[in-house]
């Protein structure tokens, strides 16, 4: 399957889904104009790896800043992740980041995905 | 207390402005040596209530003229920083606008968390706005009721004037 690799900018954030080598990663900061539309490939790219993907999947969230457009289309990759077999999430946050943390948590009660917790 | 203006920013507003004004605050914050978290509670408030002028600010048409300009400002004072923001609303569109309001200034921090599940659970991502998302959002990562007023324009417009203040001392 192909990658998807996007540079991440002052607005969006870095995209890396690599199938071959189990890279699955958000990370940085997202804020863009118009979240749907930013995130529409990451939701095809993720529908097309649903149909065949790894045994096991570890899925990064490593954000340093996310606006609320792009919260909802969070809660829409989550929610496409969460059908796939052997998912796990490690969700990233800076130590003293308590919001960031707290988003993660309430994101965890919104899917039935094992989340794990780290901090950067 | 006197507030000390950190920015002013007056004109039109769009992404690409919204990009400049975060950078611009942003340098200010760092290099004042603001606490990490207080810092990352500011952009936030201030991401929400500029997106809000870019989404939903009501163009002002006056004769033949339109316009879409707003005003943004960020003050602070040795207890806390505010950020303001003032844009054109409809008349017709005030008493949903309040009743949001009014219900988001009446929720403690439960409520608040439980609303916003709701929200981003619940609203398409077609929908032009978020259902009050960024105000939610302002009033939990602020921790302090959202000031607001409706200062009248003329019959058919006032002006939505948006005050949240974020504390400079830490829990």
């Amino acid at each position: 399957m192909q990658v998807l690799n996007l540079e991440g900018t002052e607005d969006t954030p870095k995209i890396m889904l690599d199938q071959a080598n189990g890279i699955f990663e958000i990370s940085g900061r997202s804020l863009p104009e118009d979240s749907a539309e930013f995130y529409r490939p990451v939701l095809e790219w993720l529908e097309q790896y649903s149909s065949a993907p790894n045994p096991s999947t570890d899925f990064t969230f490593k954000l340093e800043y996310f606006n609320t457009a792009s919260s909802k289309l969070i809660l829409d990759v989550l929610s496409a992740l969460e059908d796939i077999k052997g998912m796990k999430i490690s969700w990233y946050f800076h130590e003293d980041d308590e919001d960031m943390e707290e988003a993660g948590q309430e994101f965890s009660e919104l899917v039935e995905i094992p989340f794990e917790f780290k901090t950067y | 207390m006197a507030q000390k203006l950190i920015l002013v920013y007056q004109g039109e507003f769009t992404q690409e402005s919204t990009k400049s004004i975060l950078a611009m605050a942003e340098r200010n914050l760092d290099t004042t040596g603001e606490d990490s978290s207080i810092r990352r509670k500011v952009f936030n408030v201030m991401v929400e209530a500029l997106q809000n002028i870019v989404k939903h600010s009501d163009e002002l048409v006056d004769g033949s003229v339109r316009s879409h300009t707003a005003i943004f400002l960020i003050g602070r004072d040795e207890k806390s920083y505010s950020i303001m923001s003032g844009n054109p609303i409809r008349n017709a569109n005030i008493p949903n606008l309040t009743k949001a309001l009014e219900k988001i200034n009446s929720l403690d921090k439960e409520g608040l968390k439980e609303m916003y599940k709701e929200i981003i659970k619940n609203t398409t991502i077609s929908e032009k706005g978020g259902a009050g998302l960024g105000f939610v959002d302002m009033r939990r990562k602020s921790g302090e009721k959202l000031d607001y007023q409706f200062p009248e324009m003329n019959p058919e417009y006032a002006f939505f004037c948006l005050k949240v203040n974020v504390s400079r001392e830490k829990e």
